[in-house]
């Protein structure tokens, strides 16, 4: 089975958008091969023929009438803005340049 | 404490509403009182809204009045809950509370909306107390993961009360509520029941909608009853069920009503048990469990055999494949569920990095505490670019093994599967922190209930070294008022046995004012 490297640790961790500090990265490095270690034994079952369950109830397709309804209060829910312009949330600038 | 409201039992307090002898408010405020008064030493709650309970209280005792001015019909219409108090565990959306799920990233987050089960509390006119501690974003198996500090078990306050619902589990077996509300991913109600010596719930998924909950395991998640009888469990699991469409997940399927109509006596609760059939999974006598929790399982199979039932041991050939199946498919979902925490519209946020990438490095990895960023990682890895194939789906397919295991010995016929909740007593704060994988462990007999998304119900079945063990009844999906029945016929099977009148040992510690919390006992060398 995988053995995770330091480097790929840092790389998951990136895709996690987890910053994480060198002591954390070296700690977790050890922990998830333990972790990993534990899933090798999936491995010991044949599983070619059998179809995956993501969820257990036989409910498919839900749907419902599009109507209008009212939506949250702005105010509360932008009370909990960490900054706030009016009725908008400042978020960071996400394309560079001048 | 002789006439002490708060130790009586849901179904005793809401007799004395309807009869007259007390009130909603004098129940609610004598909880409170408990609570503030004992909670230094327990730390179950995060937060405890006197106010509101208060005004709910109030509001419940004037809808009380206007039905007994109606007449017996309009009395008898209201819900077993109605003026009863009840706490939730801090994932729950109050509006206008706050609601942390036990994380530094939410600290501070004040709900904008009810989650749907506060509306259906509301509507049953149960009475809010506040919010409990839990393990943060519901990972854990002991609530030593709680951002906010450790909660202690009431029965020995240098252990833990299990998790990850443990601050829900600890104030029912504590007396500072008669009810409260927990979350089941992998075990996180039925372990912490049955390490408090209390009755805990899963529900079928699908049963309880969790619109207004904060998601941990999307596939996995319910929301179920902590009581410290089946009677008053099943009545709140009633209260909360039922479709809901902003849940699409919450079946259309009708709440039986059996559900409030469980028997009171003890001797006709325990007749049905006569000719009903049973089955243990050997599986769930697991290597290196505790002997004497096995001791009590086992005896609490004799005594089911004993009221006329027929118990079978059978198989779940899969069972041994559950932990590593949860642990992929569960972290899996909650790295999904948990990229919403960004730091842009609500919680936690650390801002001024160079670009917008250094602010959610920042905000993320100073917001979670190390058991959520470990499942992060490790959900984020098992869905990553060459692994996907190996890890989630693999899981997925050994997750169908495991609900056939189940399918099979329910259509053969069994009422019920028995086992054990834990198999162990409440651990020792500390003892499985530093080896994660010692820690899931704890939840190896309950996480195969939740991957193939049955109910299962953990009841008191007498102590092991002083401490309770919990019996764990499984059923087919939507079998609830069955398991429920069940559940009950065990416990009027068991009224006269000499550990039901047994109170949790360190209760009387909680009155000291002086009495350490848990986080110093954590802090403390030993």
């Amino acid at each position: 089975m995988a053995t995770l490297t330091r480097a790929d640790v840092e790389h998951v961790a990136h895709l996690a958008r987890l910053g994480l500090t060198p002591d954390e990265l070296a700690r977790l490095e050890g922990q998830l091969n333990h972790i990993l270690d534990q899933y090798a034994k999936l491995a010991e079952l044949n599983t070619d023929d059998i179809p995956p369950t993501a969820q257990t109830i036989e409910l498919e397709n839900i749907l419902r009438d599009d109507v209008a309804r009212p939506s949250l209060d702005p105010e509360a829910v932008l009370a909990n803005a960490p900054e706030r312009d009016g009725d908008s949330f400042v978020v960071p600038a996400i394309l560079g340049g001048e | 404490m002789a006439d002490d409201l708060t130790q009586l039992l849901a179904h005793e307090m809401a007799s004395r509403l309807r009869a007259g002898e007390t009130s909603s408010r004098e129940l609610a405020a004598a909880h409170l009182a408990r609570a503030h008064a004992t909670d230094r030493g327990l730390h179950a709650w995060l937060t405890i809204d006197d106010e509101r309970a208060l005004a709910e209280a109030d509001a419940a005792d004037a809808k009380l009045a206007a039905a007994r001015a109606e007449g017996s019909a309009a009395v008898n219409a209201l819900h077993p809950l109605h003026g009863i108090p009840i706490a939730l565990k801090d994932l729950v959306s109050v509006k206008g509370g706050q609601c942390t799920a036990g994380s530094r990233i939410l600290e501070g987050y004040r709900a904008p909306y009810d989650a749907h089960i506060t509306e259906r509390l509301r509507e049953a006119g149960a009475v809010i107390l506040g919010k409990t501690n839990m393990d943060e974003f519901a990972m854990g198996s002991s609530c030593e993961h709680s951002a906010f500090g450790p909660t202690a078990n009431p029965w020995d306050l240098e252990r833990v009360p299990g998790g990850s619902s443990g601050g829900s589990a600890a104030s029912v077996a504590a007396f500072q509520t008669p009810l409260s509300i927990g979350t089941d991913t992998g075990g996180s109600i039925r372990q912490p029941a049955a390490l408090c010596g209390i009755v805990g719930m899963k529900p079928t998924y699908g049963r309880v909608s969790r619109f207004g909950i904060v998601a941990f395991a999307s596939s996995l998640d319910q929301i179920g009853p902590f009581a410290r009888d089946v009677r008053d469990a099943s009545a709140l699991l009633h209260a909360v069920s039922g479709r809901d469409e902003r849940d699409s997940t919450s079946a259309p399927i009708p709440v039986p009503d059996d559900l409030v109509n469980l028997p009171a006596s003890e001797d006709e609760a325990a007749s049905w048990l006569r000719g009903k059939r049973f089955g243990v999974p050997k599986e769930y006598f697991v290597k290196g469990m505790d002997p004497a929790v096995e001791a009590r399982i086992r005896e609490a199979v004799t005594t089911l055999e004993a009221a006329g039932a027929t118990v079978d041991e059978v198989s779940l050939p899969h069972t041994d494949y559950g932990l590593a199946t949860y642990y992929i498919v569960a972290p899996a979902e909650a790295s999904a569920n948990l990229a919403r925490y960004d730091g842009v519209r609500f919680g936690h946020s650390v801002r001024g990095g160079d670009d917008y990438l250094a602010d959610y490095l920042a905000t993320r990895g100073t917001g979670f505490g190390p058991e959520v960023k470990r499942r992060i990682m490790l959900g984020t890895y098992a869905l990553s670019a060459g692994y996907y194939d190996a890890f989630y789906l693999k899981a997925l397919k050994v997750r169908t093994l495991i609900k056939r295991d189940f399918d099979e010995l329910f259509g053969a016929g069994f009422d019920a599967l028995v086992a054990p909740t834990s198999p162990d007593v409440a651990f020792r704060f500390g003892e499985k922190m530093a080896d994660p994988v010692r820690m899931y462990l704890s939840d190896a007999c309950t996480l195969p209930v939740n991957m193939a998304g049955l109910p299962g119900v953990s009841i008191p079945c007498g102590l092991a070294d002083g401490l309770p063990v919990g019996l764990q009844l499984i059923g087919p999906a939507w079998s609830e008022a069955t398991l429920m029945r069940a559940a009950r016929a065990y416990e009027g099977a068991t009224a006269d046995a000499a550990w039901r009148g047994v109170l949790p040992t360190d209760l009387a510690k909680l009155d000291d004012p002086r009495v350490p919390t848990p986080a110093e006992r954590v802090a403390a060398p030993r």
